[in-house]
């Protein structure tokens, strides 16, 4: 797949390079963009994002793989991530997170056969008032129990 | 009770430029291009605001540390917020985003910093969004970009969004963030005020230690210190998780009892439950027991006890929880979050996690509980960044204080709670 930023991205990204007195400073946002356009950072995306830099490609991928949202590997057409830290922990985490991946028939950090989610377990999500939490793609959800948790995945089309 | 920052949180419309007008807000900033540099960090200084972010450090000597020379200036926002419990500066971002807009303008202009970042944790994307609306009406308004109000002082604002990782919250790893590279924290000195972001000298300050800053420059430092408790001054946004019955931020003058912030603001323990233990400033400082807790949350009073307030998030454990179990889930997210830059807390945070795990799942050895605390000596202050000590305090306290609970673990060669939490469903 080639890999070639929108016309609204290609002017956030120039946008983003009068932002800063430095040009390496637009890897971050850059790959935010790849993300936001194709699901993942790919080896492509990786390169473009080089290209329109001028920095080698090892300098983006050692940026890449340093942060984990950046998706390395394809993920499904929803990235399901349930917190599995202290405060979601407390109030039913684990149990959450069985339940999901009984329900979707995957451990986390798989995706199911038809491509349509990915589950995952992450750190601390920074919502701990409103455990336990969840994001799907940029969406937070909060004060989960099983059922929400059903009503939300199916409610996903 | 006089509050700073969240009185108008309740209403949809403060988020917006015309109603965050309308209730008093950009007056500050007007007064403040009207003052001196010197006159604004004074009244900071007078009002003893302390770094919302953890380190308690006061903003106004902060300010003071940048050299007297001309080169351009940088301010930062941390708005990293990855310290587990903490979740207070997401309320200001997304319910207030004019009021820390405001207080960046003015501490800019007090560091005559012409150059501004939002530094913001990536899963934070409506919040990034709030903020990136808010900032483009500041802009049409005039209170941000060229010669604003009038003034002749310009201040460029922009959202950088890191992309996971927790380290990214300590300021020099920050500021390697925002320069595109790995959040590898930084040897000090040379200090951020020196050589901070592109090189030049930088002040990294917390969201809410920002947001404080226009009701300081309205109603004066002497009135803001005044709120809180000696030495801390104002209010501060507490952030109470876990078994609670009414969890959420509550803003409450600084210096305000421990076990009444628990028992009279947030109801008490959930389902009638007693009260195991208590992590009381965010996930890396030392766990309290229930008779610790009736102390002034502030700075010293919690220090006094061997504790801190940190990044203000309390985090209530129950009777009936398993603390090797919770210890298990900090290890597990320390491991996981440790940059692997310097080799004590790469491997000791991996073993932490190894150890701790072992003991929960009925395969401890006798002399683990000895080798995690010798682990912790031969980790903590021996590390670029404070992750390492981050990881051990916990260790430390956990096991000085809950000891018996990890000798039962490791003597019966099991976990007594059948290694689950307690359901929250009553």
């Amino acid at each position: 797949m080639s890999v070639a930023f929108s016309e609204e991205n290609l002017k956030e990204f120039n946008r983003l390079l009068t932002r800063y007195p430095d040009r390496e400073a637009v890897i971050l946002p850059s790959l935010h963009l790849v993300q936001q356009q194709f699901g993942n950072v790919s080896n492509e995306g990786i390169e473009y994002v080089a290209g329109l830099l001028g920095l080698s490609a090892a300098r983006i991928e050692g940026v890449a793989t340093f942060y984990t949202m950046y998706n390395r590997k394809a993920v499904g057409k929803y990235h399901v991530q349930i917190c599995r830290n202290i405060a979601c922990s407390l109030l039913g985490a684990e149990h959450l997170i069985d339940h999901v991946s009984g329900k979707l028939g995957v451990k986390p950090g798989q995706t199911t056969a038809d491509g349509r989610f990915t589950l995952a377990k992450v750190e601390c999500l920074g919502a701990c008032g409103t455990a336990p939490v969840m994001m799907v793609n940029d969406d937070y959800y909060e004060n989960l129990t099983a059922a929400k948790i059903d009503s939300i995945l199916d409610g996903l089309k | 009770m006089e509050l700073v920052l969240t009185t108008h949180f309740g209403n949809d419309q403060y988020r917006t430029i015309g109603t965050y007008q309308e209730l008093g807000g950009y007056v500050a900033l007007k007064k403040a291009l009207g003052m001196t540099s010197d006159a604004i960090i004074d009244e900071v200084k007078k009002a003893s605001l302390r770094g919302r972010g953890g380190a308690g450090f006061p903003a106004g000597i902060k300010w003071g540390f940048l050299p007297k020379n001309d080169r351009p200036r940088v301010l930062v926002i941390n708005a990293d917020e990855g310290e587990p419990g903490t979740f207070k500066d997401r309320l200001i971002m997304s319910r207030g985003p004019h009021l820390l807009i405001e207080g960046i303008a003015i501490a800019a202009f007090a560091l005559n910093a012409h150059m501004s970042y939002i530094y913001i944790r990536g899963e934070f994307v409506k919040e990034a969004n709030i903020l990136n609306e808010a900032i483009d009406e500041a802009y049409a308004k005039g209170f941000l970009g060229k010669n604003i109000l009038g003034s002749g002082f310009d201040l460029d604002l922009t959202v950088h969004r890191g992309a996971g990782a927790y380290v990214c919250g300590e300021e020099t790893s920050l500021i390697n963030s925002l320069e595109g590279k790995r959040g590898w924290p930084r040897l000090k000195p040379p200090f951020p005020a020196v050589v901070g972001a592109f090189g030049l000298p930088t002040i990294v300050n917390n969201v809410e230690t920002l947001a404080d800053v226009p009701w300081i420059i309205t109603n004066g430092g002497e009135k803001f210190a005044s709120l809180g408790s000696e030495k801390n001054g104002g209010t501060r946004l507490i952030g109470v998780s876990g078994w609670v019955e009414k969890p959420g931020v509550y803003e409450l003058p600084c210096g305000t009892n421990l076990k009444d912030i628990i028992y009279k603001h947030c109801g008490g323990i959930k389902n009638g439950k007693a009260l195991k233990a208590v992590i009381p400033g965010g996930s890396s400082t030392p766990v309290l027991r229930p008779e610790e807790i009736d102390v002034a949350y502030d700075i010293e009073s919690m220090a006094k006890i061997g504790s801190a307030s940190g990044s203000g998030g309390v985090i209530v454990i129950p009777e009936g929880t398993c603390m090797v179990r919770i210890l298990g889930v900090l290890m597990n997210f320390y491991a996981h979050e440790s940059c692997g830059q310097c080799t004590p807390c790469r491997e000791g945070t991996g073993w932490f996690k190894t150890i701790v795990s072992r003991i929960e799942n009925g395969k401890g050895k006798p002399g683990d509980i000895d080798l995690l605390l010798d682990l912790c000596d031969n980790m903590m202050g021996r590390t670029v960044c404070p992750l390492s000590e981050a990881a051990g305090m916990p260790v430390k306290s956990f096991l000085t204080k809950f000891r018996d609970e990890f000798e039962q673990h490791i003597r019966d060669q099991k976990c007594p709670y059948g290694n689950k939490f307690q359901s929250a469903h009553a």
